[in-house]
């Protein structure tokens, strides 16, 4: 699994983009998942609004959030069909979540067989 | 949901455009006072399809899918707000008889969005605000451009479009807009103000020495497409208005051969007139033709003649230029005007030669600061043999220059002088 993360920043200022640059982004968005899909390795892939709630303290406590401590926040993430971490990391290559301040998270999924 | 390996590609400017087209029917029906939540909503659609589109593939028609999540929105707020006396006012019809839905989905049909476009033009190029001003929120509104954007158009700071954006628009409330297009003699007058607005963001880009050539063909491309509104709609499609759209037609097509490959100027006579565009120089053509009806000969239909006979000339020395000379006499009479009779100088020197040209520019006062008049003095003294003198003008020219490119042309012209002395 690739998670993007990108600072909170990002996510305003993608907010803030004109029209012209939001649809260059969907592009390079759209570039980089295909070049994944048209190898057949895209098993799934979504983004997440940057909305939500965190559910803490044996669920006692509930906050609007994602509001880490780290100002960070996770953007989506897309699952991709690789034979090794080193090629996961190869196909997030390209990931535009890189071009900003963001980074990817690579990890494999638990397989229970 | 497995995304497609071959995502459906966007038309060019496609985001842009739309933008200026919601942002219209939206404030059509929020009214103009919620011009904003209007420009939101549009923002909001967009958001969406970034945080959806990659992902879930774009849709077949990407406009239908912005138009409808932007309805949606507006729904919401035409309920909540109770606005149903407002449209149904503005749409003539019983709204008892229809569904807020229904009474909506008819603002989206497309006679309707570009007769919403239209009537925002025309609250965009208020008489009440500077021309410069009616560019400004043409650009933000109509054309979906961010202030960012219009700032590096401009050359200036986002601040500045800001406070020119707000206070516009606050004298365009104060009038109480109706978001109408003028009609009767209204629109005559209202229509001149609308032209000049488009003429004038054309020249922006036409003219412009702006460093970066992409914002330039997006400046005329724009002004270019609103007039292309005007034409398409018969109650806005004078004569007038196809003589300027011939106009930005005929200089548009010479774009591209106006720099060469390093970005530095060729002037007329030496651009490689196989790299103007063909296309574009029929459609002026077929405009121009448009506009020969009625009786008014204004200066965009003698600029616009001026500008076919260069586009169809096959070479500078084998332009027609009596017939030139004569549209230059015609447009002097219209606007008498030092530049005006500085640029007719210049088709008088092809006529009658060098002398006969210096003689008259040597009549024309006010033009001292102005770095064309001394580059084309100096133009004409090395047709008449006068280097010296040449040499003078050149150099007050690009004394005067901002421009770098235009200091690099003087500068290839200054040796051209020197070698053949």
């Amino acid at each position: 699994m690739l998670i993007f993360h990108s600072p909170y920043s990002q996510e305003t200022a993608f907010a803030q983009q004109s029209p012209e640059e939001m649809q260059a982004e969907i592009q390079k968005w759209n570039h980089w998942i295909g070049g994944i899909a048209a190898q057949g390795k895209m098993v799934g892939t979504e983004a997440l609004l940057p909305v939500g709630r965190i559910v803490s303290k044996g669920g006692q406590l509930i906050t609007d959030g994602p509001y880490t401590e780290g100002k960070e926040i996770v953007g989506g993430y897309a699952i991709v069909s690789a034979d090794s971490l080193d090629e996961a990391a190869q196909l997030g290559h390209g990931c535009p979540i890189l071009d900003g301040a963001g980074l990817l998270e690579i990890r494999p999924i638990m397989k229970f067989d | 949901m497995t995304p497609p390996s071959e995502p459906k590609q966007l038309v060019d400017h496609l985001f842009r455009h739309e933008a200026g087209r919601l942002a219209s029917v939206l404030t059509r029906i929020l009214g103009f006072d919620r011009l904003e939540l209007a420009e939101d909503i549009v923002q909001d659609a967009m958001l969406q399809a970034l945080h959806s589109w990659p992902f879930q593939g774009v849709p077949d028609n990407p406009s239908a899918w912005l138009y409808r999540v932007a309805k949606h929105k507006a729904l919401d707020v035409v309920r909540r707000e109770n606005l149903f006396r407002h449209i149904s006012h503005e749409l003539m019809a019983d709204y008892r008889s229809g569904s807020a839905e229904s009474l909506v989905d008819q603002y989206f049909s497309e006679d309707e969005i570009n007769d919403s476009q239209l009537r925002m033009l025309f609250a965009c190029c208020s008489p009440v605000i500077a021309l410069e001003s009616q560019i400004t929120v043409c650009l933000k509104i109509l054309c979906g451009l961010s202030v960012k954007e219009i700032a590096g158009a401009f050359l200036t700071v986002p601040d500045t479009i800001e406070k020119r954006l707000y206070r516009a628009k606050e004298k365009i409330r104060a009038e109480g807009p109706r978001l109408e297009v003028p009609t009767g003699l209204q629109l005559s007058v209202r229509l001149t103000t609308v032209l000049r607005s488009l003429y004038l963001l054309f020249n922006e880009g036409y003219n412009s020495l702006h460093p970066d050539q992409l914002i330039r063909q997006d400046l005329c491309a724009e002004a270019m497409r609103l007039c292309v509104l005007l034409t398409e709609n018969p109650r806005t499609a004078a004569p007038i208005v196809s003589a300027l759209l011939a106009l930005m037609c005929f200089q548009a097509a010479r774009f591209d051969a106006r720099t060469d490959e390093a970005g530095a100027i060729v002037l007329l006579p030496d651009q490689d007139r196989s790299r103007w565009n063909r296309e574009l120089i029929q459609k002026g053509r077929l405009y121009l033709d448009r506009s020969a009806e009625g009786d008014r000969l204004s200066t965009y239909h003698i600029e616009a003649g001026i500008a076919m006979l260069h586009c169809t000339a096959p070479s500078y020395a084998d332009t027609e230029w009596p017939t030139v000379l004569h549209y230059y006499d015609l447009l002097l009479a219209q606007t008498p005007s030092p530049v005006v009779a500085l640029h007719r100088a210049v088709a008088l020197a092809e006529v009658s030669g060098p002398l006969a040209a210096l003689l008259e520019v040597s009549m024309l006062s006010g033009l001292d600061t102005n770095h064309y008049y001394h580059a084309i003095l100096g133009d004409l003294y090395v047709r008449n043999a006068q280097p010296e003198p040449a040499r003078q003008h050149y150099r007050r020219a690009w004394q005067l220059t901002p421009s770098s490119a235009e200091r690099e042309l003087l500068t290839r012209k200054l040796n051209d002088c020197n070698l053949e002395d």
